[in-house]
């Protein structure tokens, strides 16, 4: 039995569309990372595996249970924590923390109390004094405390400071060496890149690639800019070559020694080489030819 | 029970300054009784002369000169104004607020039914109008016996349990709409009590518009009708009984199916 499992899921919000179409599966066990640019449809699916919304079309399945149908016996496994956080007015932490165990029907306080000590979250305060980063702490908080099965994170590391995030990840490593599964989002290739073993892209309500990181980021892919002329077009690994008279652009994955011999030919005046980003990476290695 | 605590210790502030600001109004039209009375002959003559604003009224059949003809004109429209608005700002936000506040997405993504939040809610807003109704009836009846007048007790029970009945007719229906709502619910909750007020004082000009008595619940709970006869208009009530179960049963259809936003 798979965590997720989606068929054909398809949601618009009248016109627009939030999703199209994707066929999903996060098996038991993955730290699967969740990846697309801003609007490109993560929240919608993740609001669609929640129940939140419900699909115009497909099914989504958790635990071999519908979203729509067993909505309840789902969320009792997952925890969420959402991209944007808000919490009710004039409440403490603590009774925040206690009112989300509560609606579980679980006295989770050795578990949360464990939390908010490793991510240094004052209890006493009230939500609306807090900081962005600190309300997030408490969401993270309600969204381990019961130690769920599935946790589904919408762009967890927003708003943390990057100690925080590395305890953060270090917490999510240890809940799936647990056995539990992790979904997250994320438009931040390198966070994907470091801790998720599996992935997907979505783009314009699509998915447009899926598969094990290791094996979708192990390229030596390099995006290579040159200002000056020079003749690439022959060079094995050359991709996505765009030319004008004074500049080429490629991304390149063959031999750096071929490259730099090419490049003392050709006049060379600049060039940056850079990681490119995810997004080229599926669309011009992976989606045209692997998939 | 844990959505209708958290509802109620959300609500509190908001239940007693409502009650609070109806208590006294309701207490300060008691108190000036016993000075009122000696020129309520007078003024009495004038109510029931100003034509149309006397029928509006319902003035032109009670006796300003006995406490509770006074009390179930001046307080009936406080505590009519007063109930219907907390009533129907209680009842048209208490779902709408989930959504506009963003917490919906905290409530409803842990393992509680939509049915069961919407069950909890409308009991959470049963107890808060009961709470404030009990509250209001105790205070007002002591204050009747510390100006010394005699306790028209069955009376005064008619005239409360009418608004009572109001306030749970004009939250049940608010509370249907609250579940179609995102914004602007405040608005929607103030407006329709006051349309409902002034649908009142229109019946009560003509005998054409006397049908509007159905849609109002202030046609229930006219001081006049229920002094006259003693007990209240049971096709009105029923009517009204009607609405609010309308309100409830749309809501939970509404609320079960709703994308969140």
């Amino acid at each position: 039995m798979n965590a997720i499992q989606t068929e054909d899921l398809t949601k618009y919000y009248g016109k627009t569309r939030g999703i199209d179409h994707i066929h999903l599966t996060v098996r038991q066990g993955d730290f699967f990372g969740f990846i697309g640019p801003n609007g490109a449809g993560k929240s919608t699916t993740i609001r669609t595996l929640l129940g939140l919304i419900r699909p115009d079309h497909g099914t989504a399945q958790i635990f071999g249970r519908d979203a729509v149908r067993q909505r309840a016996e789902i969320l009792a496994r997952v925890g969420y924590l959402p991209a944007e956080v808000s919490f009710y007015p004039g409440m403490r932490v603590r009774d925040i923390l206690k009112l989300s165990a509560g609606l579980r029907g679980r006295d989770c306080r050795k578990t949360s109390g464990r939390l908010c000590e490793r991510l240094q979250l004052d209890t006493s305060r009230r939500a609306e004094e807090l900081s962005f980063g600190n309300r997030k702490k408490v969401a993270i908080v309600c969204a381990l405390q019961h130690d769920p099965d599935l946790l589904l994170f919408d762009e967890p590391t927003s708003g943390l400071d990057p100690l925080m995030q590395k305890e953060f990840f270090e917490i999510l490593r240890e809940r799936n060496k647990a056995g539990a599964t992790i979904f997250l989002s994320s438009h931040i290739l390198s966070e994907i890149q470091h801790h998720c073993t599996c992935a997907a892209m979505i783009k314009n309500g699509t998915l447009i690639a899926e598969g094990s990181v290791a094996g979708l980021l192990g390229t030596k892919t390099r995006r290579v800019s040159i200002r000056g002329t020079v003749d690439c077009s022959s060079l094995p690994g050359v991709k996505d070559l765009h030319r004008t008279p004074e500049s080429t652009d490629f991304l390149y994955s063959g031999s750096q020694k071929d490259l730099l011999r090419t490049l003392l030919r050709g006049d060379v005046w600049d060039i940056t080489i850079t990681e490119p980003d995810l997004e080229e990476v599926f669309l011009h290695y992976y989606e045209r030819e692997d998939l | 029970m844990t959505i209708v605590k958290h509802e109620l210790r959300q609500g509190k502030t908001a239940l007693l300054i409502w009650t609070a600001a109806i208590a006294f109004l309701l207490m300060i039209c008691i108190f000036l009784y016993p000075e009122m009375r000696g020129e309520m002959d007078e003024v009495g003559d004038l109510f029931s002369s100003m034509g149309g604003f006397t029928a509006a009224f319902g003035m032109d059949r009670l006796n300003f000169g006995t406490l509770i003809g006074y009390y179930s004109v001046e307080c009936g429209n406080i505590l009519g104004l007063g109930g219907a608005f907390f009533a129907s700002l209680a009842g048209v936000s208490i779902l709408a607020k989930e959504e506009k506040e963003k917490t919906a997405e905290f409530l409803l993504t842990h393992p509680v039914s939509r049915a069961r939040v919407v069950t909890e809610k409308l009991a959470a807003l049963a107890i808060q109008i009961t709470a404030m109704n009990l509250i209001l009836l105790a205070l007002s009846l002591l204050s009747i016996q510390l100006i010394g007048e005699r306790l028209p007790l069955k009376e005064v029970l008619l005239l409360h349990g009418a608004f009572y009945l109001l306030q749970l007719e004009l939250a049940g229906i608010c509370f249907g709409l609250s579940a179609f709502l995102r914004r602007g619910s405040v608005g929607i909750g103030i407006g329709l009590a006051a349309m409902m007020y002034f649908l009142n004082l229109i019946a009560n000009l003509t005998d054409q518009a006397r049908f509007l008595k159905y849609l109002t619940p202030f046609g229930y709970c006219e001081g006049a009708d229920i002094l006259e006869k003693g007990r209240l208009n049971t096709g009105f009530c029923l009517t009204g009984i009607l609405f609010a179960c309308a309100g409830i049963a749309a809501a939970y259809w509404q609320y079960v199916r709703k994308d969140i936003a």
